[in-house]
């Protein structure tokens, strides 16, 4: 098969983009999370 | 949790078996030859990334409309997805071009449209970390939304398609509701057999 490094780079970015762009949804609604978790136990100390 | 796990592995699995088909079962091109695979992923994205845009433009209409921030959730959520396609579209273009046509990039009508569409999607989402207020954030890049989907209608090819979709939808909207007052019908014939 000619091309084929060609053709196994971009599947590899293909899925390394759509892999990145994932991990980074992961990572962002974590951090978020954790970020609700210490609002919430902020502001029940306050009361 | 076990519904996105679910989810997640039906589309992983998917691709693989897409993949698996791009490779082993799809014949070689006779022009081209092998290097048309990354056809299978690119055009794909494409047509991923142009449909998630259009459900991001029905969310800024609505938006508009509306004004329920679900809808602005939706839209940016959209735009983001539709912008990771769209980068796969524009990594994997010029690896295909670059053996088939010489060259990595040129400035045809369908290659700068696509780079606009991307470079347009980048602005809604950069535009949306410049505005503090929410309601003024939303409103703005809903606008900036509608506008920005005048670059994907500019694709004739997939305008088509996306208006044969629709017509298709509301052609199984309208059965669907046939059938639904066939349904209706024979139960009421029955209860009248019945007395």
């Amino acid at each position: 098969m000619r091309n084929l490094n060609s053709i196994f780079a971009a599947y590899m970015i293909g899925w390394g983009v759509f892999f990145l762009f994932f991990a980074s949804v992961v990572k962002r609604t974590s951090d978020l999370r954790s970020e609700i978790e210490r609002l919430k136990k902020n502001l029940s100390k306050d009361k | 949790m076990i519904r996105r796990i679910l989810f997640a592995a039906v589309a992983v699995g998917l691709v693989a078996c897409a993949a698996y088909a791009a490779f082993y079962v799809a014949p070689e091109e006779r022009t081209m030859g092998a290097i048309q695979r990354i056809f299978y992923l690119h055009a794909s994205s494409a047509w991923a990334g142009e449909t998630t845009f259009f459900f991001c433009f029905v969310a800024n209409l609505l938006y508009i409309w509306r004004r329920k921030p679900q809808y602005d959730w939706l839209g940016v959520t959209c735009a983001e997805v539709g912008v990771a396609f769209i980068t796969v579209v524009l990594l994997t273009g010029p690896i295909w071009a670059k053996p088939v046509w010489g060259i990595w990039w040129t400035w045809d009508a369908r290659l700068t449209s696509t780079f606009v569409l991307w470079i347009l999607y980048i602005c809604y989402l950069l535009l949306r970390t410049l505005l503090d207020e929410p309601e003024r954030r939303a409103l703005l890049s809903a606008l900036f939304g509608v506008f920005a989907f005048i670059d994907v209608m500019r694709k004739v090819f997939f305008f088509n398609v996306l208006a044969m979709h629709i017509l298709a939808l509301f052609l199984i909207a309208e059965r669907y509701l046939l059938e639904k007052s066939k349904h209706d019908a024979e139960l009421l014939r029955r209860e009248a057999e019945a007395r």
